[in-house]
């Protein structure tokens, strides 16, 4: 295991952007809505900023390949501009160049910006396409709620657990998040909805129905980090440092040797364990406060929860139903509405959670503000079950 | 001796009930109530004649290796394309591309029979085994007799000299051009010219002579012959035909219209298939083909058609049924129907023909990879072996897998994604030899696909590249057992 990047990083300022259909913004917008709160936030010169990262994922329909189109709309001091895409670990991706930038002591002050532009084709769900050139000539017709509803049946089947259980138990993995994003005002939905409303929707891809899946929506959120040292020196306080980043892609194996059973995320196991131990964290049921996971699908929740190796193996659905989660869980997971309710433009995700951790350990999360966190994990999960990138960051305040 | 080694047929799981068709269009051709019994095969969208030529190949190599096959006919007068030879890819999803001679035939209704004499002669002259596909999947126009009376489906014949199941005694053909139908180049339908003249100046004038030319180069009577085979869509005009040469009514084969209808210019095989499950050493067996023209071939029975071992034939596939009472359905499964696909049908289907090239063998033959290291079945077949424990380089050799069985993983039924028949089925396959890949699933209903489930591959259409022309991509998809 590398040294790490513990407490070497510190946020110094963040910003997000209302969520949602925004009729109103083209991704420029809404980068710059993002950005002058992350700015003002962090208190320095745009001059400052050393060097930026820019994280999009579907640039078929979005802003277009480089770094020019963050360094053109912020008309940014020519500094070196990185275009990262990573599905939807891109946020995480884009947070975690800024921050080897300064644990290197190549930047002081580096920028991470994301943001998706997704209600610019005309129809429902996430833009589709063929894919790669050979992969369409292949590759399932499928689509995201197809390819983690088969996670479904596969817990199912791995565990013996009834198809009316599991439903309560992702129902109720949306139900929570409906119930927190209506206490957020930068969520897309914000709607509480009962429990019998969401066993009743149509069904998107059995066993998923249309509660069982996340918004698409527009947004982007940024950051702005620098050491503790300099941020201390700035007059901050409250700071939030960043104590692990760890990143784990798959390489075929599940989609293509038997040995995998299509339960569980593989990678989210590797890197949520090497997480752990770049931050010294031996028991992190007992010792991380807050989760934002990436709950694109509520299934995908449920069981990210156990390759968190937060609840057991196969039990995630009873600590789900035990309300373990819940804002007034043991552990409050998506407690500014999630990928679900807060709403899931791709490039700008992994941002946006670290944006309410950074909110939650500094107390400025008004009305759904926890008492006293002190360690958060975020989580992005690009891809399919079977295929796939996960990223997983650990921050904290700074003590 | 010469004759045929093997049979093999393919009919498409779904059979459109014509009363539903008849309901449908009675308001505006009420005299087709007459037909408007029984059911026709319907082939799934995914279906077209080169896939159910090969489904038919495949059950005709149930018994024999395609590697020996020296000569491939594809006959069809529904070949998907005009210019690249269609049996060249009935050729490649057989994984036989070497030492192999391959023609389409088409342009009557009786390319099946033109093709089979060919492939006859061709393995008569020390040609090797020669393989006879044919296939066909009309169009007919809405609420036309055709519409009834047409079906889809394959067959397949595989000639040879060695363990000959049923040696070829003779044939003849006269080629003359009379026009009962037609479909000419800017049409997708077929234009009928009236029956009564049909019987009366075609077949009656031109069938006859052909038969007793046939028999007297056999040196044989009509009474000698078991089963007589002449598709017509006038089911009158075979018996009359038979009873003007001397065959027996008694031999008169079923034109198989309840429950398949006539399947084009593989009709004449298809019966033959139909026969030839059931025919006994010794049996003479004539079959006769119309279509500007006759051919006529004589064929006799051997020891060894008993010998020859089990496959699903004709009578396997037509068990193999799901009747279809949405006629729109069917008119949209044609592309006859301007149905609202929705903004994700318009995804761009461009096929990179040079991708395509490359991996001919993974596409179009489902062959993978199986690791010399570590023995691991993989696919598809790539520069490193997938096994976590061996990751071996350049260690894998191909490693066909078309023909094995595989379980269901996980799957979903996905309303969101655009399919011609919503919801789509798709899921992890498993191969027990190793292997599995994310499949589409095909002819699947919600009581047949669980986990666990056994699936078997077939070649199917994946898309439909309406911009280019209609370019066909086919690929594998997993179909219950």
């Amino acid at each position: 295991m590398a040294r790490g990047i513990k407490d070497k990083v510190a946020i110094l300022g963040m910003g997000c952007s209302k969520f949602g259909e925004r009729w109103d913004s083209g991704a420029e917008e809404l980068m710059l809505e993002a950005y002058k709160e992350c700015i003002a936030d962090a208190g320095i010169d745009a001059k400052q900023i050393n060097a930026a990262w820019f994280s999009t994922a579907i640039d078929e329909v979005h802003v277009g390949k480089s770094g020019i189109p963050l360094s053109t709309t912020l008309r940014l001091p020519n500094i070196p501009v990185t275009h990262v895409e990573n599905m939807c670990a891109s946020g995480t991706e884009a947070f975690r160049g800024a921050c080897y930038a300064v644990a290197s002591g190549a930047a002081d002050f580096a920028l991470a910006l994301g943001v998706e532009k997704l209600k610019d084709t005309g129809y429902g769900g996430l833009p589709g396409g063929r894919g790669a050139p050979l992969q369409q000539l292949w590759n399932a017709n499928g689509t995201a709620p197809g390819n983690f509803a088969q996670l479904a049946t596969a817990y199912m089947t791995a565990h013996g657990v009834s198809a009316d259980d599991l439903k309560k138990a992702i129902g109720h993995v949306s139900w929570k998040s409906h119930q927190n994003g209506a206490k957020n005002p930068k969520a897309h939905l914000q709607k509480a909805v009962d429990m019998e409303t969401i066993l009743k929707a149509p069904m998107i891809a059995s066993p998923l129905g249309l509660f069982d899946c996340c918004g698409v929506s527009d947004g982007a959120a940024a950051a702005i980090v620098t050491t503790p040292e300099i941020a201390k020196s700035l007059g901050k306080s409250n700071i939030v440092s960043v104590k692990a980043l760890q990143l784990s892609v798959s390489n075929g194996s599940e989609s293509g040797h038997n040995s995998w059973d299509g339960s569980y995320f593989h990678t989210t196991r590797i890197a949520s364990k090497k997480a752990y131990e770049e931050a010294g964290i031996k028991n992190p049921r007992n010792e991380v406060s807050m989760f934002e996971v990436h709950d694109c699908f509520s299934v995908t929740e449920l069981v990210t929860m156990e390759d968190l190796h937060i609840s057991e193996t196969g039990k995630g659905w009873k600590d789900v139903l035990d309300g373990f989660y819940d804002a007034d869980g043991k552990i409050p997971c998506q407690i500014d509405g999630g990928l679900k309710c807060f709403g899931h433009p791709i490039g700008a995700s992994g941002l946006r959670m670290l944006y309410e951790m950074y909110l939650q350990f500094q107390g400025r999360a008004g009305a759904r503000q926890l008492k006293d966190p002190r360690i958060g994990m975020t989580h992005n999960l690009g891809g399919a079950p079977r295929e796939n990138v996960s990223s997983v960051a650990i921050v904290g305040r700074f003590e | 001796m010469v004759g045929i080694v093997a049979y093999g047929a393919y009919v498409p799981r779904l059979r459109l009930s014509r009363q539903a068709v008849y309901d449908a269009n009675k308001w505006f051709a009420a005299g087709l109530r007459g037909l408007a019994k029984g059911e026709r095969s319907m082939a799934n969208w995914d279906e077209d004649s080169i896939t159910m030529a090969v489904e038919a190949s495949r059950d005709c190599l149930t018994s024999h290796k395609a590697e020996d096959v020296r000569n491939l006919y594809f006959a069809s007068t529904t070949h998907p394309f005009k210019d690249r030879q269609n049996a060249g890819v009935i050729g490649t999803a057989l994984n036989i591309e070497q030492n192999l001679l391959a023609s389409d035939v088409g342009g009557s209704q009786k390319a099946g029979t033109s093709a089979l004499i060919a492939g006859l002669n061709a393995s008569k002259n020390g040609g090797g085994p020669a393989l006879v596909a044919a296939a066909d999947k009309r169009l007919t126009r809405v609420a036309s007799a055709n519409e009834l009376n047409y079906g889809d489906g394959a067959a397949a014949l595989l000639c040879g000299t060695e363990n000959v199941i049923a040696k070829l005694v003779g044939h003849h053909s006269v080629s003359m051009d009379f026009v009962d139908h037609f479909r000419g180049d800017e049409s997708d339908f077929d234009y009928n010219w009236e029956e009564r003249w049909i019987r009366d100046e075609g077949y009656s004038k031109i069938v006859p002579p052909a038969i007793k030319a046939a028999l007297a180069a056999c040196k044989l009577k009509g009474a000698d012959i078991s089963h007589f085979i002449m598709p017509s869509l006038m089911p009158a005009v075979p018996k009359q035909m038979a009873k003007m040469c001397g065959v027996g009514e008694g031999a008169v084969r079923d034109l198989l219209g309840a429950n398949l209808g006539d399947t084009g210019c593989a009709h004449a095989l298809v019966m033959l298939v139909d026969a030839l499950e059931t025919a006994k050493e010794g049996d003479k067996i004539m079959v006769v083909a119309f279509g500007q023209g006759v051919d006529v071939l004589v064929l006799e029975v051997t020891a060894e058609n008993a010998r020859l071992p089990k496959r699903k034939g004709l009578s396997g596939w037509m068990k193999r049924r799901k009747e279809e009472t949405n006629y729109m359905k069917f008119l949209a499964f044609n592309e006859m129907l301007p149905i609202d696909k929705g903004m994700r049908a318009e995804f761009d289907k461009k096929t990179a023909l040079s991708i395509l090239w490359r991996k001919r063998d993974m596409i179009y033959g489902l062959v993978g990879g199986k690791c010399r290291v570590c023995g691991t079945v993989q696919f598809p077949r790539t520069p490193v072996c997938v096994n976590p424990n061996c990751h071996a380089i350049d260690s894998q050799d191909p490693y066909n897998m078309a023909g094995l069985e595989a379980n269901v993983m996980s799957f979903t039924a996905d309303s969101l994604t655009y399919s011609p028949d919503p919801p789509a089925y798709y899921g992890m396959i498993t191969f027990p030899e190793g292997g599995r890949f994310m499949a589409d699933f095909t002819d699947s209903d919600k009581e047949q696909v669980k986990v666990g489930a056994k699936m078997r591959m077939t070649f199917r259409i994946r898309d439909n590249d309406q911009m280019r022309g209609g370019f066909k991509r086919y690929f594998w998809k997993a179909a219950p057992v």
